[in-house]
């Protein structure tokens, strides 16, 4: 009697729960849905050209996404260059050598770059990172500005600069995921590198090691974020859709130029090739976040291979 | 002292019930009307509505200031009871609604180049002709024959020019783009008129604040916002050249006269675009702002009420725009509107 009744509830439970992870699934493909839905005079009209065209001429209603797609994921980039070792730096000091008294702290401070509002480092971006990129342009020798990764006149909203923003956003982020990868990886790992003489850094090393897939989705995740970020970019980029390679041009991406000209859109059409490139960041993003989970999922499934031989020698050893 | 307690709750409880049902009929009988659209007159606008509310309590007109584009979709899809626009609606646009749309001309705003030359404080005069080419790309600096040709004893350097843009779409963009349309036939032909533009050179910054900040960020950086923009917050503007060759400051008045000059050649709907207009004294990249109303709104009670204040707002309301920058409607023009705003079928 007692274990029908238990059964029963168990299945409530099990049903009521799964109806929220449904949901998860439903708003995930309905968002797609609404995207495809709401963009397919541009779909219809462009195709896939709409992925490499470089055209975006809202007057004579001629679409192309490639300088945001190529703005978006090369600031993108260029920010996890920049972040990634410094993250990975925090990360390392945080959970391996930093004095317990001094923990708190630090880790305070990095949820605490986390919770500024993006505007305030779009203003920050403005009135800082601008003038400095500037100046750095202009200070650099002129064989060097004659290259095309530094080349263009000095005007500091640049893909540099969004960059740099971008860097100091995503960093709490990978550095929050890469602490937990590292604090996740077994005692025994060090203890057997120190067993065998190791120095700090080298059983660093060895964690590291342990950790690299974990510690690459973390840096993916930091990706993710990275790609979506609207205002601060918006504010220091520049907003020229012109896909070419200096760090120093101004440039444009895909959240920024749907937010900048969604609700002023000239016609349909417009409106519509805006909604598309929504579409187009609502794919790469679920790409890369893909790419990121299975990289974790992957280390997680390596350590519980690892694990095992270990948990069925204790009891023989005991 | 329990029970003394008790009866004042009991009192303020009675009091509150009293407030609530009193506030009840004064809502009930509330006439609430929503607009949406142009940014650039969202504060003129807001001040008439709140000065009717004072005139008229039971009149609540509330304003959503998010764009002309917005403005025009939201009338289109009759969310809104009127929009409004910095440029007129395209017949294509007209055709696409559900009914008969009427533009209402309700106030007129100048837009000026603003500059950052560091060591030249004087104002710049520029021509038409040379506005086009710098935003075109073909000046591209500042010590250019054709600038310093007409800003004699002005120390030009020979810095770069960066041209700064409205990255989001704008009623500001819509007027200087048929600015430079009028007075280029290349603008025309490579980049045309519209909120949004394909900009040929160039960085683009979110609202006239990002346009203004950009500017006073980038040495060598022209850009454009519209006047009142610029004199609040102090930046210097250039003069422009009219059709009668004089040099002319953006004010009140000049952007006024652009509008007299148009009254002649008004068309029936106000559709009219008068950038460039004929005539002594004009400033030349002026224009009209719209309120955008269906002939024959469904809500008939909310078309009576709105017609009470487009009638206001035509006579005592317009007394109200120079003080905030923006340049009344001419005499003329408020006759002919006060004609049309009475073929508003409000029954």
């Amino acid at each position: 009697m007692a274990r029908v009744r238990l059964s029963i509830s168990d299945f409530i439970f099990r049903m009521g729960t799964g109806a929220f992870a449904l949901v998860l699934v439903l708003l995930v493909s309905g968002i797609g849905f609404v995207l495809w839905n709401e963009s397919h005079l541009a779909i219809q009209k462009f195709g896939f050209a709409f992925w490499r065209t470089s055209d975006w001429n809202p007057v004579q209603g001629q679409f192309g996404a490639f300088p945001f797609i190529w703005g978006t994921l090369y600031s993108s980039v260029l920010a996890l260059m920049i972040a990634g070792p410094i993250a990975l730096g925090i990360a390392i000091f945080l959970s391996e050598l930093c004095p317990d008294w001094l923990r708190q702290p630090l880790v305070f401070l990095t949820e605490l770059l986390a919770a500024i509002p993006s505007i305030v480092y779009g203003l920050w971006g403005v009135f800082v990172l601008v003038p400095a990129v500037r100046s750095l342009q202009t200070a650099l020798p002129d064989s060097v500005r004659a290259w095309a990764l530094f080349s263009g006149p000095p005007v500091g909203f640049s893909l540099l600069a969004a960059a740099l923003v971008l860097a100091v956003m995503v960093v709490p982020y990978s550095s929050a995921v890469a602490r937990e990868v590292l604090k996740s990886v077994p005692r025994s790992q060090r203890e057997a590198a120190y067993a065998l003489g190791s120095t700090r850094w080298e059983a660093t090393r060895a964690a590291l090691h342990y950790g690299r897939a974990g510690i690459m989705g973390a840096i993916m995740l930091g990706f993710g974020r990275a790609i979506g970020e609207t205002m601060a970019v918006t504010m220091v980029i520049g907003n020229t859709p012109k896909a070419v390679a200096s760090i120093f041009a101004p440039q444009h991406t895909m959240a920024a130029v749907i937010a900048n000209q969604f609700v002023d859109a000239n016609d349909q059409l417009h409106s519509d090739a805006l909604v598309e490139i929504g579409l187009v960041l609502f794919i790469i993003t679920l790409l890369v976040n893909i790419a990121s989970r299975v990289l974790i999922w992957n280390m997680t499934r390596q350590r519980s291979r690892a694990s095992r031989p270990a948990a069925a020698a204790a009891p023989e050893a005991a | 002292m329990m029970k003394m307690l008790n009866s004042r709750s009991g009192r303020g409880a009675a009091v509150a019930a009293l407030v609530v049902a009193v506030g009840a009929s004064v809502v009930a009988q509330k006439m609430t009307i929503n607009g949406a659209g142009a940014t650039f007159p969202a504060v003129i606008y807001s001040k008439w509505f709140s000065e009717y509310n004072k005139l008229h309590p039971e009149v609540q007109i509330n304003y959503n200031p998010q764009g002309s584009g917005f403005g025009i979709q939201q009338i289109q899809k009759q969310t809104v009871f009127f929009g409004a626009s910095d440029g007129p609606m395209t017949n294509d646009a007209l055709l696409a609604s559900p009914g008969r749309i009427l533009h209402f001309p309700t106030v007129l705003g100048g837009v000026v180049p603003i500059y950052n030359i560091p060591g030249v404080n004087a104002m710049l005069k520029f021509t038409g002709p040379v506005l086009a080419d710098i935003f075109l790309g073909k000046i591209t600096k500042w010590n250019d024959p054709k600038i310093a040709a007409n800003n004699a004893g002005v120390n030009l350097p020979n810095l770069d020019i960066t041209v700064a843009h409205r990255s989001d779409g704008s009623g500001t963009t819509y007027i200087w783009a048929d600015y430079l349309h009028k007075v280029s036939p290349e603008w025309t032909q490579k980049v045309g008129v519209a909120n949004s533009v394909t900009w040929p050179v160039g960085l683009g910054a979110p609202q006239s604040a990002g346009v203004a900040g950009l500017v006073k960020q980038t040495p060598g950086a022209i850009g454009y916002v519209e006047l009142i923009y610029a004199t609040q917050n102090q930046i210097s503007y250039g003069s422009v050249q009219n059709l009668a060759g004089e040099f002319v400051t953006a004010s009140v008045e000049s952007v006024t006269a652009s509008a007299a000059a148009a009254v002649t050649k008004m068309p029936a709907d106000f559709r009219v675009s008068i950038v460039n207009a004929e005539g002594k004294g004009v400033y030349p990249i002026s224009s009209f702002t719209w309120l955008l109303v269906y002939e024959s709104p469904k809500d008939k009670a909310a078309a009576k009420v709105f017609v009470d204040f487009m009638k206001w707002m035509l006579g005592d309301g317009q007394k109200l725009a120079p003080q905030l920058g923006y340049a009344p409607l001419p005499a003329p023009v408020v006759k002919l509107e006060l004609d049309a705003v009475a073929k508003i079928k409000i029954q």
